[in-house]
């Protein structure tokens, strides 16, 4: 071939001539040369700059858990993002006024500087924090937190971090992590749900082998998966999500028994309300990526559901403010970080911007 | 780089002599640069979306999944604007850039969905563009008798860039608490530095020659992208690299079937592509110049054999070490001596002046079956569960193979007409 015998010759390429018309190589080698150092310290002086500004500016644990507060987690830029902080919570009228203005959040009196967690709940003394070391293999922890936010314990996990509960006296707690490997699986994913019970330190790292019962029968699949675990008061019995075969369910557990049983399909995420009647609970209301979720509570008595005012679709697991209140985290204005609204439990009335710039929504009563 | 592992020395030293072309080396480290910087991106991303900005998996495999599709039509407009006047340089070169500024879009894109999604597409067609240029620029490069090393050389260079590019990000992750936006500065200034290498060292369409640059009435667009399937030889060469792409499970349900009969910690998932892309990058370059001397089909058909004995491994093997640098091994072979090498074999079945169209038209098809095969196996194992879709997918490779060794022709190498 006439082409590729001049072009290639050996020890001869085109790059080491004169390119046709252009620069001589040593020009373009030099401008090679320049552009490298110059990129190169573009790229080194933004990197040091964002180490820097990742350093953390105050000691954590500034404040403990105290009763009438609501903590959460921080995603609003330059205050105390990816840390834990509080507001008073019951919200002033006039903070309740401002809020609502949803184009222009007013500050609100948050105070920073907790422990920085990727989820946090915290409830009867007890918190917990799942936290997220970055390397190869990205590792992370669960890391419970004493009544003042000092660290009890610390337990390494895999994967990525996503529903964090504890339950009301603050004795069982109870995490979901996406297992990592499932970036492959591109429209699937798995779940690992641990159970840690902090009165006798028993620690059950993946609750996959939990015997179900599902619609009644006795049910083996390797498929099973376990998400968004809530405690009820008497810390044994709990409910979670349980997935298989692609479809989703209630299910009533017992710790003591160690038994689980579907009640209910298409529930995903639930939270029981402070007084152990109702479930607040994401529901799939349309197939595919595109506001799937609608936010519903269940009525345990009379297993009646109904959704509640917020039309957008929320993928969280929902926090009972009190007896009559959700507040739940959605994607912030323009998809930048998350916000934490509320809304009225029953049906009634209009979610209401709650804390712009936070996630992982949690009461202390 | 030297095939000092066959221990068939009389071969070795005739085989070492001479280099590769300047060009051909030069698209290598254009390639390693780029692949550091779209590695350090595509490691981080699964990442970046889900925890950074709250995007549930779901979200992300959506994302993730909508562009895939578009590539393959990109493709095909890359290959044909490349041989429209001989401008492989120029439309490689757009897709580079392309891929770079995407970067970019992705920091200021900030959390916002949309602009998200117009950066990862961008990347896309950047990528999508530019590959079959590139592979025809290669291939235009060096003489026949010789694709195969040149493709061996850019082939392991391109994996060390990729093997580079996550360790390069998850340092920078821990260098810097997690600051993603600093990831996309150094992906972006890398990427750029590939831009600059390429047009920098590549020589444009006045070093091709006149063959490169077709003349002559213009054919309808149509016509001219389907032209290269009126050659019986590259027809061949199409159909038989379609069928064992159809036959190819992927290598995501590989690492999972891996995972799965292994029950190693989760953790250890990401590290698995590492293990084959190492084994790839050593045999890139000898398979590449095994291919020259006793023709390509038979170290592309011997690479289809790789991976059909890494399925059976996964079905019978039970020792754990055996079975992971089993497989992983095996899958790298597969790849070193598929990949670069079915290039090699096209590169001579097609004129000079229709390259960079025939070789985007065989590496679509090769995609799209791929993904009709991953998607079929996805479902069998669904239905049937892994063993029985497994062995399926034994049965649907070897018949393949049989198949595509039947289909290969035996001589593309030394066409008088192209030569």
């Amino acid at each position: 071939m006439v082409v590729t015998d001049r072009a290639g010759a050996p020890a001869e390429g085109t790059a080491r001539g004169r390119g046709p018309g252009g620069p001589s190589l040593r020009a373009r080698v030099l401008a090679i040369a320049v552009a490298t150092a110059v990129l190169a310290t573009v790229a080194v002086v933004y990197t040091v700059s964002a180490a820097r500004r990742a350093e953390p500016a105050d000691p954590p644990s500034a404040f403990g858990l105290d009763r009438g507060q609501l903590y959460f987690r921080s995603t609003r830029e330059g205050d105390g993002a990816g840390r834990v902080a509080r507001v008073a919570a019951a919200p002033s009228a006039d903070g309740a006024a401002a809020m609502n203005a949803e184009a222009d959040p007013a500050p609100d009196r948050r105070t920073t500087g907790g422990p920085a967690c990727e989820r946090f709940y915290a409830a009867g003394g007890t918190a917990l924090c799942l936290r997220r070391r970055p390397g190869i293999p990205p590792a992370a922890y669960a890391v419970v937190l004493d009544g003042r936010l000092r660290e009890k314990r610390r337990i390494a996990l895999t994967g990525i971090p996503n529903r964090a509960r504890v339950s009301a006296s603050g004795r069982m707690l109870s995490w979901t992590m996406f297992a990592t490997g499932d970036s492959y699986a591109t429209t699937s994913f798995s779940t690992r749900t641990s159970i840690l019970d902090t009165r006798t330190g028993y620690l059950i790292k993946n609750m996959e082998d939990i015997p179900l019962t599902l619609d009644g029968r006795r049910y083996h699949s390797p498929d099973v998966n376990y998400w968004g675990v809530t405690f009820a008061r008497d810390d044994n019995r709990f409910y979670a999500t349980v997935s298989t075969k692609g479809r989703t369910y209630l299910v009533e557990g017992d710790l003591r028994r160690w038994a689980a049983r579907t009640l209910r399909e298409n529930l995903e995420c639930p939270s029981l309300s402070p007084d152990n009647t109702r479930l607040a609970f994401k529901k799939r209301v349309r197939e595919g990526a595109r506001d799937p979720w609608r936010l519903y509570v269940l009525d345990l008595r009379t297993m009646r559901e109904h959704p509640v005012a917020e039309q957008r679709s929320v993928d969280d697991q929902a926090a009972w403010l009190d007896d009559r209140t959700l507040a739940y985290a959605l994607p912030g204005n323009g998809g930048k970080g998350s916000d934490i609204w509320t809304v009225p439990a029953d049906g009634s009335g209009a979610p209401a911007l709650r804390v712009a710039g936070g996630s992982s929504p949690a009461v202390v009563r | 780089m030297y095939l000092a592992t066959t221990g068939a020395a009389a071969a070795t030293s005739q085989l070492t002599r001479g280099r590769v072309a300047g060009p051909v080396l030069a698209l290598g480290t254009v390639s390693l640069v780029t692949d550091i910087s779209s590695e350090m991106v595509t490691a981080v991303l699964p990442l970046y979306f889900v925890l950074q900005l709250g995007l549930s998996p779901l979200q992300f495999g959506f994302l993730d999944g909508l562009y895939n599709g578009v590539t393959a039509l990109v493709r095909l407009l890359g290959g044909h604007a490349a041989d429209r006047g001989g401008r492989h340089k120029l439309v490689a070169g757009t897709g580079y850039a392309l891929s770079a500024l995407s970067r970019l879009g992705l920091l200021l894109a900030g959390g916002g969905t949309a602009g998200i999604g117009a950066a990862l597409a961008a990347d896309r067609i950047g990528k999508g563009v530019r590959t079959a240029p590139r592979d025809a620029l290669i291939s235009l490069s060096s003489p026949p008798d010789e694709l195969g090393r040149a493709f061996g050389v850019h082939r392991a260079m391109d994996t060390a860039g990729a093997l580079l590019g996550p360790l390069a990000a998850f340092a920078l992750l821990w260098a810097t608490a997690d600051a993603y936006d600093a990831v996309f500065v150094v992906s972006f200034c890398v990427g750029l530095l590939g831009v600059l290498l390429l047009v920098a060292f590549v020589p444009g369409r006045g070093a091709l020659g006149p063959a490169a640059v077709p003349a002559g009435p213009r054919v309808p667009l149509r016509a001219r992208i389907t032209e290269p399937l009126r050659d019986a030889a590259f027809r061949r060469i199409m159909l038989a690299a379609a069928l064992l792409g159809a036959a190819t499970i992927g290598d995501s349900f590989v690492y999972l079937l891996l995972q799965r009969q292994l029950d190693f910690a989760v953790r250890w998932f990401p590290l698995l592509p590492l293990g084959t892309a190492a084994v790839y990058l050593l045999l890139a370059v000898p398979a590449g110049r095994l291919g020259d001397r006793i023709g390509r089909r038979v170290p592309f058909l011997l690479g289809h054999a790789a991976l059909l004995a890494a399925y059976v491994l996964l079905l019978t093997v039970g020792d754990g070490i055996v079975l992971l640098a089993g497989v992983l091994g095996l899958v790298g072979v597969f790849y070193a001596a598929t990949d670069g090498v079915l290039m090699a074999l096209a590169g001579p079945a097609l004129p000079a002046a229709r390259r960079a169209s025939g070789m985007a038209l065989l590496q679509t098809g090769q995609a799209l079956s791929r993904l009709l095969a991953a998607a079929g196996f996805g479902a069998a194992w669904t239905l049937w569960g892994s063993g029985p879709a497994l062995v399926a997918a034994v049965i649907v490779l070897a018949a393949a193979l049989a198949g595509a060794a039947a289909l290969l022709p035996r001589t593309t190498e030394r066409r008088s007409s192209w030569s």
